[in-house]
């Protein structure tokens, strides 16, 4: 193994998350939220919370390491971490942060986190409300391009053009995550069933997506510890390892007012390549998948470029039958992710990673042994991240 | 309402540094303008302070034709400003200028919102004036080139 890797040599030491709400509808500011999610990881995990002596986390997360270190009283802060980048992308990112810390003695106990209260905060959902607007959304703000959905829609639009592919290729990847959420009692759309018929009536938000291809925007927090390999061995849960995590975009893909020369993509083009070698990996190795979901077609796109199967393919691979656990050919989202468990900015898909090494997903992949997370499609940087039982090693 | 979508969405105006006050300058006259370079004379949009091929600082502005071809599109229906609440369905475009190596810009699509939308299908610039705005300013629209019979 090179020693400029990442694979094994740090793990999962517990995993933690409020309860999770609709936006606005959260009991508990933000800050608080963080803070609960984070003891709840240090509890599951046998930790010592004042034992945590790093912080990582991404999208510009307004509840600060400082901050957190005061309040939980830690004996010391080693390393407090942003992985830059909007949206959910940096996800994957901020666990390859915490973990090259810890691999190189820069912090020995890591948290990763993210907490949203966006009643508290606002939402993401609606566009500026400022009476003028300057730099890259004033090229596109006057227009009517204003949300994440209409931002993203033009892109995967252009991937579906160029590919051939129908819009309804996405259905099945919503229909998954519902499937899987009326198993999760965690998930906010438990009880809240969807089919086809239910799907193809549902309205358009921005075409060439429907209401059930948007995520949800919810409030709550999510945590999880990593410590080194080694330390995990003495730890209550059964290990589970990081293999690999590639963080980053293609060249230029922020050319300002939809410039960049790889458009047709969900910024994952350069980062798989990274991640697959890092573990030692390909994509017929991976039993299970945490797709981040911002809009369904933003899953297509990564599920292509992580090498599930081939564009022209999508429609054929991306039926409910092959993406529900425990039979399907690629149990994809099993807890139901951004679209119905909660749109926890994508942490709540590294949890549930987690837990499928664990074998203790509420939608159980039998023998899962190689797990994937890609987070935050069609933003720039994008991460994605592998993780593995003791039998990867 | 004095353009395809309802007034009362932000108005564009150049960041505090001027970066792209010629642009926005531009559309007041009826002109497209983009960067050019002086070092090695590609052609840059949206701008910046650099080059991003030769790394020169010599960034002047070229004016371009009004003429492209539809890369991607979107119909928006969902309303997520309140200036847009009762409007209904719209159609953004993202187009491709001829001649400028493959440089691309928002607009509508003026007409019908309902229409059929083709990526590759030949547009022209319209200029959108603003002028009961304040501050003034002007939007680069796009209409299917008229394909004589």
């Amino acid at each position: 193994m090179s020693s400029r890797s990442l694979r094994g040599r740090v793990a999962v030491a517990g995993i933690g998350e409020t309860a999770y709400y609709k936006h606005g509808q959260s009991p508990d500011p933000e800050f608080k939220l963080a803070l609960m999610a984070i003891l709840r990881a240090a509890e599951d995990a046998g930790i010592d919370p004042r034992e945590i002596d790093g912080f990582a986390s991404y999208s510009n997360d307004r509840n600060e390491p400082s901050r957190l270190s005061a309040a939980l009283g830690i004996h010391e802060l080693r390393f407090a971490n942003m992985q830059w980048g909007g949206g959910g992308g940096g996800g994957s990112g901020a666990v390859g942060n915490a973990a090259a810390a810890i691999a190189t003695g820069m912090a020995d106990c890591v948290v990763v986190f993210r907490a949203l209260a966006q009643g508290q905060f606002a939402r993401f959902g609606q566009g500026p409300q400022s009476p003028t607007i300057d730099g890259d959304k004033a090229f596109e703000a006057p227009y009517g391009m204003m949300s994440p959905g209409q931002r993203y829609a033009m892109k995967v639009m252009r991937f579906l053009e160029e590919h051939g592919i129908a819009p309804s290729a996405q259905r099945g990847i919503a229909l998954a995550s519902y499937h899987h959420a009326q198993a999760n009692p965690r998930a906010v759309m438990h009880g809240r069933p969807l089919d086809a018929e239910k799907y193809d009536d549902s309205r358009w938000i921005v075409e060439p997506f429907r209401l059930f291809d948007c995520c949800m925007e919810n409030d709550g927090a999510a945590a999880l510890i990593l410590v080194s390999a080694e330390r995990a061995r003495d730890l209550p849960h059964k290990p589970c390892y990081l293999l690999s995590a590639a963080a980053g975009s293609e060249h230029r893909c922020a050319a300002p007012s939809h410039n960049a020369p790889t458009y047709a993509s969900s910024s994952f083009t350069t980062v798989a390549p990274h991640l697959y070698r890092m573990a030692g990996l390909s994509p017929g190795d991976v039993d299970v998948v945490q797709s981040y979901e911002n809009f369904t077609g933003g899953v297509l796109v990564s599920l292509v470029e992580h090498g599930f199967f081939e564009p022209e393919a999508a429609a054929e691979f991306l039926t409910k039958e092959n993406l529900v656990a425990p039979t399907g050919k690629l149990p994809l989202n099993t807890s139901g992710g951004n679209l119905a468990e909660c749109y926890m900015h994508g942490l709540e898909l590294q949890l549930e990673a987690i837990r499928q090494i664990r074998g203790a997903s509420t939608s159980q992949v039998p023998d899962a042994e190689v797990s994937m997370v890609c987070s935050g499609p069609l933003v720039t940087p994008v991460s994605s991240m592998i993780l593995g039982g003791e039998a990867t090693l | 309402m004095s353009g395809y979508l309802p007034d009362g969405l932000p108005i564009p105006v150049a960041e505090n540094d001027g970066l792209s006050a010629p642009y926005w300058q531009g559309l007041r006259e009826e002109v497209i303008r983009v960067q050019k370079c002086g070092g090695c004379g590609v052609l840059q949009f949206g701008p910046e302070w650099i080059c991003h091929r030769c790394h020169s600082f010599d960034l002047g502005w070229t004016e371009v034709a009004g003429k492209g071809r539809i890369y991607s599109w979107e119909r928006s229906h969902h309303p997520v400003h309140p200036a847009l609440r009762a409007h209904g369905p719209y159609i953004v475009v993202l187009v491709e200028l001829e001649g400028t190596g493959g440089l691309r810009m928002i607009g509508n699509l003026l007409g019908d919102p309902a229409q059929d939308v083709k990526v590759g299908a030949a547009v022209e610039a319209v200029f959108e004036h603003h002028e009961a705005a304040e501050p003034k300013y002007s939007l680069l629209q796009w209409t299917y080139v008229e394909t004589s019979p």
